[in-house]
C-alpha cells in the first residue's frame, strides 16, 4: 500500500462521483462513472484484492457502462431535474 | 428538503467517518480478523495457512468463493439469474413491429462504407482472442485472478461487441433468445448438480471431496479443486447468457430486432 497514491486516487473518486452527480448531460454522467469505476478498480489492484478489482473492471466499468448508454439511447439525453 | 437531504447526508457521514478509527489497520497481523481472539486462531488464518493442504488451490480466493462458500456463490448466480429473468419480464414484448422511434441511421456512402470495413475487420480479428481470453480467465481461476463471474462478464461482452459493430440481429443469429435463456438455467443447473451430487453420495451439499469416487483418477483434494472448475463453469455460462439477454432486450426495448 502506497499512502501518497491511495490519497490521490481517493480524491479523484470524490471529484468524479460529484461532477457525475452534477453533469446534466446523462451520457457525459456515463462516462464519468466509467472513469469512477476505474479509479476504483486501480484502488483495489493496489491494496492487493486482485480478484475484486477484475470484477469492477469487467462489470463496473464495461458491461454496467455499456448498460446505462443502451438505456440512455431510448430516454431522452439530458436530465430534467 | 433539500436542506433536510444536507443535514441527514452530513449527520450520516460523521456517524460513518466516527467509526472509522474503531477498524483496525490495513494489515495488522493482531487484529480479531487476522489473529483471532486468544488462542483461537481466525478463519482467515484457517484460510491462508490450510487453503493449500485441503484443495491444492494456490488462489485462495477462488477456494473461498467456489468451496468454503459455494452457498453464497451459488445463490449470487441465482441472483444474477434473477435479475436478469425479471428484466425480461418488464421489457419483452411480443407484439408486431413498429415504426423505430429512431431511423436507423445506414450511412451508404463512401466513408459510410469505409468505416463499416474499419469497425468489422477490428472486431473480427479482436473478438476471437476476447473470448479466448475469457475461457482462459475461467479455466485458469485457480491459479491466477478471475473466475466464472469475470470470464463470464467478458464472454458476454464479446457478443455485446458484435451487436455494437454490426447491429442487433447479427449477435442474435450467433447467440439467440433460445439459446441464452437455456444457458442461463444450464448454468445454475450444472452448480446446483454438483451439489446435489454430493448429497446423492452421501455427503453434504456441495462437499466436493466425496466426488472422487465419481471422477477417475482423483484423491479428495483433487476433486475439491476439479469440482470448482466445473462450478465456475455453470456460474460463467449464467454470467454470459445473462449478460447478453441485459443487453438485447435493453437496447431494442424487448423487441429484440434492431437495436444499435
Amino acid at each position: 500500500m502506497i499512502v501518497p497514491f491511495d490519497i490521490i486516487i481517493l480524491i479523484f473518486l470524490v471529484i468524479t462521483a460529484l461532477i457525475s452527480l452534477r453533469v446534466r448531460d446523462l451520457l457525459g454522467a456515463t462516462m464519468i462513472l466509467g472513469v469512477y469505476s476505474f479509479l476504483i478498480c486501480l484502488l483495489w489492484a493496489e491494496m492487493g484484492a486482485v480478484d475484486v478489482a477484475f470484477t469492477e473492471a469487467a462489470v463496473g466499468a464495461g458491461v454496467s457502462t455499456v448498460f446505462m448508454i443502451a438505456t440512455i439511447y431510448h430516454t431522452r439525453r439530458h436530465s430534467s431535474d | 428538503m433539500k436542506w433536510f437531504g444536507l443535514i441527514a447526508t452530513v449527520f450520516t457521514g460523521i456517524l460513518l467517518l466516527s467509526a472509522v478509527p474503531d477498524f483496525a489497520a490495513f494489515g495488522d497481523p493482531d487484529s480479531p480478523a487476522n489473529g483471532g481472539l486468544g488462542d483461537h486462531p481466525s478463519v482467515s488464518q484457517y484460510y491462508i495457512t490450510d487453503t493449500y493442504t485441503d484443495t491444492k488451490v494456490p488462489n485462495i480466493v477462488t477456494a473461498v468463493l467456489a468451496d468454503y462458500r459455494g452457498y453464497d456463490t451459488m445463490f449470487e448466480t441465482v441472483v444474477i439469474f434473477a435479475a436478469g429473468i425479471a428484466i425480461f419480464a418488464i421489457l419483452r414484448s411480443f407484439s408486431g413491429p413498429v415504426a423505430p422511434s429512431h431511423p436507423t441511421a445506414i450511412d451508404t456512402s463512401v466513408e459510410g462504407d469505409h468505416q463499416r470495413i474499419i469497425i468489422g475487420t477490428t472486431c473480427r480479428v479482436i473478438i476471437p482472442v476476447i473470448q479466448l481470453f475469457a475461457l482462459y480467465v475461467v479455466a485458469h481461476g485457480h491459479h491466477s485472478p478471475g473466475g466464472g463471474f469475470q470470464g463470464g462478464v467478458i464472454l458476454g461482452a464479446s457478443f455485446i461487441l458484435v451487436a455494437l459493430a454490426k447491429d442487433l440481429s447479427a449477435a442474435l443469429g450467433r447467440f439467440s433468445e433460445k439459446r441464452y435463456l437455456a444457458l442461463g438455467s444450464v448454468g445454475i443447473l450444472i452448480y446446483a448438480g454438483f451439489g446435489l451430487l454430493c448429497v446423492a453420495l452421501e455427503r453434504n451439499f456441495l462437499d466436493y471431496e466425496i466426488l472422487h469416487r465419481i471422477m477417475p483418477a482423483t484423491d479428495p483434494i483433487m476433486a475439491r479443486s476439479h469440482s470448482m472448475l466445473g462450478v465456475e463453469v455453470g456460474v460463467a455460462f449464467t454470467v454470459t447468457a445473462i449478460m447478453f439477454a441485459i443487453y438485447a432486450n435493453l437496447s431494442s426495448k424487448g423487441r429484440l430486432e434492431q437495436g444499435f
